[in-house]
């Protein structure tokens, strides 16, 4: 793989005139498009519940959960009328079961309920909005960028200094330039950060792609700094506290029927930030199967409209919420709970103070474009056609033909989003790139964890950092030996390496050290008085670590 | 009938059999890469001393089969059928399903290398079932295969058996049962499509060693005592290689275990019978009309077990019967000795 960084590479836009963006034209046929979604949604309810009682039943088991939802789990963007509209739909649920014939009523609570989720789901792009977002970004992270380069206020506004140099982009940008004017893209990045979703939309920009959609956690539209970027970049609500079928079909409804209108989508395949600090190994399926279902009722139409799948690979010397985020794994409390809302993202004003500090010191984010797949993991040419694995043509039309017909086979679709999920994690790992902070965080803690085999992993990491050190020269040549494998790696096309493994050991053991975690208050690692390396926060050691597990490495250290 | 003919690719007795089965339900086409058999199919309607059903048309290229079919079920040797594959893959397309009824693994080795050599490293990344090697080698993904106790002979002669189709995909399970199924023949579903296909190739080991017994003059304790033993060995060999247990303990497990050692018909059955009555590999290889899978599997599981150090006693002592190194008494005596007497450890 040939993946050099060009930073000085400008994308023209693709589609330079913003009313052929399909988000514009989304947001313009706004109510049109909710309609749509209710209507599709209804249908796909009524074959999943056939039957009068059936429906009524799920019906209730929906208000009941959205009952205990508002009593335990109120949030500020709850709409005012919440409690009022189902508290209507209990009156109304409760006269069908009080006269035993149903007549037909069920069918109306169902298509209200629908509609109210379509249209909480739906995103409100405003060009306006996005208009000014974007100028906050560049301009107003460009100035900061170049007054933190000369160190004084004086460099604030010479501007030879941009966000290329802070965010490296590299991979196949061309090839999903050249895509995106034939087909739908679904791009599908790593998540580490809530930042991801904001890092990603300026790199769509960046591209010359027109804005993405994609489905933002709800909670983030609890922070009025969040909201505001989310509204701008055409972002789509997704309440992860309403796991009722209804909500979830709408959901999915919602993104199938935006594909098939040719709708660029973003999902986290994750579903959420990686705990662990681990690139993701098992993906969520259901966003991913809008993206098959919405392929095969497009070719079942007859629309030649091709969906194709971009992975991209997001790697930071420092993940803000890292200490949390471990925790949050450590305690296995997680379980889905992806709401916990002691982020420390919390309020506007850690976020600015944040980015003041992201944007005045020197660390880069690097951001890898992968390899345009089709939806059975087959990569795709710049003219949109699959190609199999010995290069032979694929028409992925061939993958819903039964007896010569596009057939709908629910189970045989979920095995072939399995398949692609699959894909698409050996394409992350391919993608990674491994950034000397992260190398640097691996040596140190399989160093320290030798010294205490005979512990498991939460006795170890409850140890008292002040007992753990190791002696520089013994760090340096674990780091060694790690370099040399990952040359020969990268030279296979199993990973990526960023530009400083190109320098002497001394500089990637430098940068590494100096980038790894640098805004944590306790630092995962550094250099004592003695020299020697030592750590201030175990946990955070191992969360960077984690981020090259899965390629095998340990046994080299 | 199905709208489409189906195919098979490979007319050696169980091949033949297969054919057979799916054209009481359908239209199939079949394909031998010998040339003399295929004439024999076409002109006495006969392959491998059983006659050929009427729906069933001899066909001479791989890649007219691959045009008509939609779905295809081969079963030719394991060692040849990464190379079926690769002849095969240029025809096939994503709306191809493939069956597969072949009981053995895919080893690839360095070229020039041998297995037996003692620097040959064998894992988990160079051995492949054979649904592994259809997805490396095709753009098919509709894979399934066929496991059970299906001896030959007595299918052909319409005595009840059964078979289990394995698969991932619903359709390719319910696609197989639909082809195959007939009032003599019943045809079970699995979605343990790895744990299927290894019970059928870890299987022929055991039944090596039954025919080891039976040509010793050992009785139905002995048998019983090897059945029951050598299925925990093939529960942790198979675990090891990625199925479940729950596969071993079906009709393709068990079932085909308990077939396969009691029957003087399979080959493998065969091997370890004339190996107890004094005869070296090479002269029953010489004289076998067709392959005897378990051979193969003994000395690559042999490998595998020894890389990843784990004890696979039974095909440790197998292995040395076939290099000559140990005679069956010796290995029967070792086996009767070894300290271990834990009923059930894989539940």
């Amino acid at each position: 793989m040939n993946l050099k960084y060009n930073n000085r590479q400008k994308f023209d836009p693709i589609l330079p005139d913003h009313d052929e963006w399909p988000v514009v034209k989304l947001s313009k046929n706004r109510e049109e498009f909710i309609e749509k979604v209710t209507n599709a949604a209804f249908k796909q309810i009524k074959r999943l519940r056939p039957t009068p009682q059936a429906l009524v039943q799920e019906l209730e088991t929906t208000r009941y959960k959205e009952k205990l939802r508002l009593q335990n789990d109120p949030w500020e963007v709850d709409p005012d009328d919440e409690v009022a509209f189902w508290k209507k739909v209990q009156t109304d649920l409760m006269e069908i079961s009080g006269k035993g014939e149903t007549g037909g009523k069920e069918d109306e609570i169902l298509y209200r309920i629908l509609l109210r989720y379509a249209t909480e789901i739906a995103g409100n792009f405003k060009h306006s909005y996005y208009r000014f977002t974007r100028r906050v970004v560049t301009f107003g992270f460009a100035r900061l960028l170049n007054a933190s380069q000369s160190k004084m206020f004086s460099g604030l506004f010479r501007g030879e200094r941009t966000l290329r140099d802070k965010i490296r982009i590299r991979g196949y940008t061309n090839l999903t330039r050249d895509l995106a004017k034939k087909g739908t893209i679904v791009m599908v990045p790593t998540h580490f950060s809530n930042l991801d979703s904001i890092l990603v939309g300026w790199v769509i920009h960046e591209l010359g792609l027109p804005p993405f959609i994609y489905g933002a956690g709800l909670n983030l539209f609890n922070m009025g700094l969040f909201a505001y970027f989310m509204n701008s970049v055409g972002a789509y609500k997704v309440d992860r506290r309403k796991k009722n079928l209804l909500y979830l079909e709408t959901l999915k409804t919602y993104s199938n029927q935006a594909i098939q209108k040719g709708i660029h989508s973003l999902f986290f395949p994750g579903g959420t930030r990686s705990r662990s600090g681990m690139l993701e190994k098992k993906l969520k399926l259901g966003l991913l199967g809008t993206a098959l279902d919405a392929q095969r009722s497009s070719f079942k139409k007859d629309a030649n409209k091709k969906v194709f799948i971009v992975p991209v690979v997001l790697n930071y010397n420092f993940v803000l919420e890292a200490p949390s985020l471990i925790h949050q794994y450590l305690e296995k409390e997680g379980q889905e709970k992806y709401y916990i809302d002691s982020d420390n993202y919390t309020t506007s004003y850690k976020i600015v103070k944040f980015l003041i500090k992201f944007f005045t010191k020197p660390a880069e984010i690097s951001v890898t474009i992968g390899h345009a797949m089709d939806l059975f993991g087959n990569y795709v040419d710049k003219e949109g056609n699959s190609i199999g694995k010995s290069g032979q043509p694929i028409d992925p039309r061939d993958y819903f033909l039964k007896n010569g017909k596009i057939s709908r086979d629910k189970q045989r679709d979920e095995e072939y989003t399995r398949l692609l999920s699959q894909r698409i994690v050996e394409e992350f790992h391919k993608f990674n790139e491994v950034l000397p902070s992260h190398l640097v965080a691996f040596v140190a803690y399989l160093l320290l964890r030798k010294q205490f085999v005979n512990l498991d992993l939460y006795s170890f990491l409850r140890l008292p950092e002040d007992e753990l050190c190791l002696e520089f020269a013994t760090f340096k040549e674990g780091v060694r030996k790690v370099v040399q494998v990952l040359h020969e790696l990268a030279h296979q096309d199993k990973i990526l390496l960023a530009p400083e493994f190109e320098q002497p050991l001394a500089v990637i053991v430098d940068t590494g050290l100096n980038n790894l975690g640098m805004y944590h208050a306790k630092r995962p690692l550094l250099r004592n008085e003695k020299g020697e390396v030592i750590t201030q926060d175990l946990n955070l050691l191992y969360f960077y670590h984690n981020r090259l597990v899965g390629y095998n490495l340990d046994r080299h250290v | 009938m199905s709208e489409k003919p189906v195919g098979v690719i490979g007319a050696g007795s169980f091949g033949t059999t297969v054919a057979n089965l799916l054209a009481e339900n359908a239209h199939v086409l079949i394909y031998a890469r010998n040339k003399e058999q295929f004439k024999q199919m076409r002109d006495q309607r006969r392959s491998h001393d059983y006659p050929l059903h009427d729906n069933v048309r001899p066909i001479e290229s791989l890649e007219e089969l691959a045009a008509e079919t939609e779905i295809i079920f081969p079963v030719v040797s394991s060692s040849g059928f990464r190379q079926m594959m690769q002849d095969l893959a240029p025809y096939l397309y994503p709306y191809h399903t493939l069956i597969h009824g072949t009981k053995g693994l895919d080893v690839s080795l360095p070229p020039g290398s041998d297995i037996n050599d003692p620097d040959v490293v064998i894992n988990r990344n160079n051995v492949k079932t054979m649904s592994e090697v259809i997805l490396e080698e095709s753009v098919v993904v509709k894979v399934g295969c066929l496991a059970g106790p299906n001896l030959a002979r007595e299918i052909a002669d319409d005595h009840p058996a059964a078979t289990v189709v394995a698969s991932r995909f619903d359709s390719v399970i319910a696609d197989g049962q639909k082809l195959l199924r007939n009032d003599r023949f019943q045809v079970y579903g699995n979605k343990d499509l790895i744990g299927i296909e290894l019970t059928g190739v870890l299987k022929n080991i055991i039944a090596i060693a039954a025919g080891a017994l039976s040509g010793l003059g050992y009785g139905e304790n002995a048998r019983a005592l090897l059945i029951s033993r050598g299925m925990v060995e093939m529960i942790h060999l198979g675990r090891a290689l990625g199925g479940n247990t729950e596969a071993f303990i079906g009709l393709a497990g068990i079932g085909d275990l308990v077939a396969t050692c009691s029957s003087s018909l399979s080959r493998n059955f065969t091997v370890g019978y004339r190996l107890a009555k004094g005869e070296t590999l090479d002269e029953i290889i010489n004289s076998m009309q067709e392959v005897a899978e378990g051979v193969n599997t003994v000395r690559i599981i042999k490998k595998f077990a020894g890389h990843y150090g784990f004890r696979a006693p039974i095909t440790e002592k197998l292995y040395q019967i076939l290099q000559g190194k140990a005679t069956v008494k010796e290995a029967l005596q070792y086996l009767m000795k070894i300290p271990l007497n834990v009923d059930i450890d894989f539940l």
